[in-house]
């Protein structure tokens, strides 16, 4: 069995293009929910948690320079200029060769490129490209990655199920470095949806707290990259040492009554690393901040017997990201971990889950030594991932 | 430890086959609806949940319904029974029903019942509840069935002992064509109590034989 360590990662956020701008946004507590008038993705204002375009698009203007490639900007799909900023973030300085047959890709995404099934969109691009293997294919392209990318689109929990396969990959050895990106866009299609199901709150989301009603939807991608090398100057602090992935079994759109599955997938995790519960420095929830979620969030975390553990959540900083959540919070814990910094829940004020969960409440330095990550979704599945010091 | 391919089942327009064998046919020219309603009232399962899925999940359900009449779950845990499935369009095929219903703002109906079929690995929510099972899950997409991609996840949930049975295969639907091809993989070392005597050993070269042969 060979050791999976962090080697790199970028988060594109409404609170930046960097991983460090982010981190710096989430450790000053600053919000990157808005108040958002668009008529293109809803009818009334709603908080949003967007990725400036000009920005965007000019980052992407820059890259396209660096590459020298053509075809330019304008071949490419909001999403997949996200994926690719976010890809080339994370991979450019390394001093792994990532484009050869050692080299897993794994693209996380729930919805790809699905703003091109509106009929008034850009006819620039073929209808493959609703197809999540051909978005895949477009940001290995634009690499040269080597082999044929590895997707995965499991709802809420996706970006954890990428980085849990390719930790897995890498222990057997079945490739020496992985590259792991999630990403996804605020759509018109994603708000009526979300909106249809009354889960999205009139106000930033706050996770945790008794006077929370819904969850914020935002966007964006991040990106990790894996590796099993050792001593090779690509300061490996971090390392993956638990994984696991459950389903509740009882209802497609509502999570379980007990948490018992959740809890069961932080216990598997645990248990691989060969923890106990009161080693974890803190664990990094899902957190949307409905109703029923952190409800049973509470009880999953209490079923492992993890009451005393410190809980956070990033949602309140940069929204619910679907495929980009389980990458770019994992980014951030792993952040965390190496600062020793535990970030305040953003949004929480007064406990309000059935269980007396430990929430974070103010940003502060302590001494850190792991991270349980954990999320769940439609579907009723549940992963979490484990990331320690090493 | 290897594994063994136990079980398999293919349904593809307008035919269902268990391990090889026609079980159900039905005349060509049909639609999905006019094909899967029959075949699931045939089966007598008193299960009213299935009429409200979409049509993907409808498709894995009834494969999954025929799989676990081939293989006897009750002697494994439920938290350690593994369902990773795949298939080309994701959930486009609901997908482009919800747009329809946010398409044009003057007939404005998008629908929960709708939405929530707008994520693939639904349809494994759904076998995951009718079966109770509780263990490793995961959709996987490509663009045509990959045989090697399924064996190295499911090979790898073994060698990590995240599972001690995994179905697997590819559940694909879109715009009234649809093709499902499900496996039941156990280790070479259960005991097999199923009807048939047929265990081929799990492997990209067998499960491409099968696909081109069921």
């Amino acid at each position: 069995m060979k050791s999976v360590y962090i080697a790199s990662d970028n988060i594109i956020t409404s609170l930046g293009t960097t991983t460090s701008a982010n981190w710096e946004a989430l450790r000053n507590g600053q919000v990157g929910i808005r108040n958002i008038s668009d008529p293109l993705l809803y009818p009334s204002p709603m908080p949003l948690s967007r990725v400036d375009n000009d920005l965007l698009e000019e980052s992407f203007q820059l890259l396209l320079k660096e590459y020298r490639q053509e075809p330019g900007a304008s071949s490419f799909t909001r999403l997949e200029k996200l994926f690719i900023l976010s890809v080339h973030d994370a991979v450019s300085g390394l001093p792994i060769d990532y484009r050869n047959k050692r080299t897993l890709f794994i693209l996380s995404t729930t919805k790809g490129n699905i703003n091109l099934l509106e009929t008034n969109t850009d006819p620039l691009f073929p209808p493959q490209r609703a197809y999540l293997w051909e978005l895949a294919r477009v940001v290995t392209g634009f690499f040269g990655f080597s082999n044929t990318p590895l997707v995965i689109s499991n709802a809420c929990i996706s970006g954890v199920i990428a980085l849990m396969t390719a930790y897995r990959y890498l222990k057997q050895g079945l490739y020496d470095q992985a590259v792991v990106t999630g990403g996804d866009i605020l759509s018109e299609f994603v708000i009526a949806g979300f909106q249809s199901f009354q889960s999205l709150s009139p106000l930033p989301c706050r996770p945790f707290d008794e006077h929370r009603d819904g969850l914020s939807l935002g966007e964006g991608a991040g990106t990790m990259v894996l590796t099993t090398a050792e001593g090779k100057g690509v300061g490996q602090q971090v390392k993956i040492t638990g994984a696991s992935a459950t389903n509740d079994a009882n209802h497609i759109s509502g999570p379980s009554r007990t948490g018992e599955e959740l809890g069961l997938s932080l216990l598997n995790s645990l248990q691989e690393a060969g923890h106990q519960a009161e080693e974890i420095s803190f664990i990094n929830a899902h957190g949307t901040a409905t109703r029923f979620n952190d409800e049973m969030e509470s009880k999953a975390i209490a079923y492992a017997g993890m009451i005393q553990v410190p809980v956070n959540s990033f949602k309140g900083y940069w929204g619910h990201t679907m495929g980009a959540a389980g990458v770019i919070e994992s980014v951030a814990c792993v952040l965390a971990l190496k600062e020793n910094v535990l970030i305040r829940t953003a949004g929480f004020e007064e406990p309000g889950v059935p269980e007396p969960i430990r929430v974070i409440t103010g940003t502060e330095k302590s001494e850190m030594k792991s991270c349980l990550k954990s999320a769940s979704g439609f579907g009723g599945c549940n992963a979490s991932i484990l990331f320690e010091k090493v | 430890m290897e594994q063994l391919i136990n079980a398999n089942i293919r349904i593809t327009p307008f035919q269902v086959s268990v391990n090889g064998r026609t079980e159900y046919q039905a005349e060509n020219f049909i639609t999905f609806a006019e094909f899967i309603k029959p075949f699931f009232k045939s089966l007598n399962l008193g299960y009213p949940k299935f009429y409200k899925m979409d049509s993907l999940s409808k498709l894995g359900f009834m494969a999954a319904e025929l799989m676990l009449r081939q293989i006897d779950l009750t002697r494994y845990d439920n938290n350690r029974v593994g369902v990773v499935l795949s298939n080309s369009s994701s959930s486009l095929d609901t997908d482009l029903a919800h747009q329809q219903s946010i398409q044009d703002r003057s007939q404005y109906f998008p629908s929960p019942s709708v939405f929530v079929y707008t994520l693939p690995n639904i349809m494994i929510g759904e076998i995951s509840i009718r079966h109770r099972l509780k263990g490793e899950n995961a959709m996987l997409i490509s663009e045509r069935f990959d045989s090697r991609l399924l064996f190295t996840y499911v090979n790898n949930l073994f060698r990590e002992k995240k599972v001690d049975v995994c179905l697997t295969g590819w559940v694909e639907l879109l715009n009234e064509q649809f093709d499902a091809f499900l496996m039941a993989v156990e280790p070479s070392t259960a005991t097999f109590s199923g009807e048939t005597s047929g265990a081929l050993p799990f492997s990209p070269e067998t499960m491409d034989e099968l696909y081109k042969t069921t």
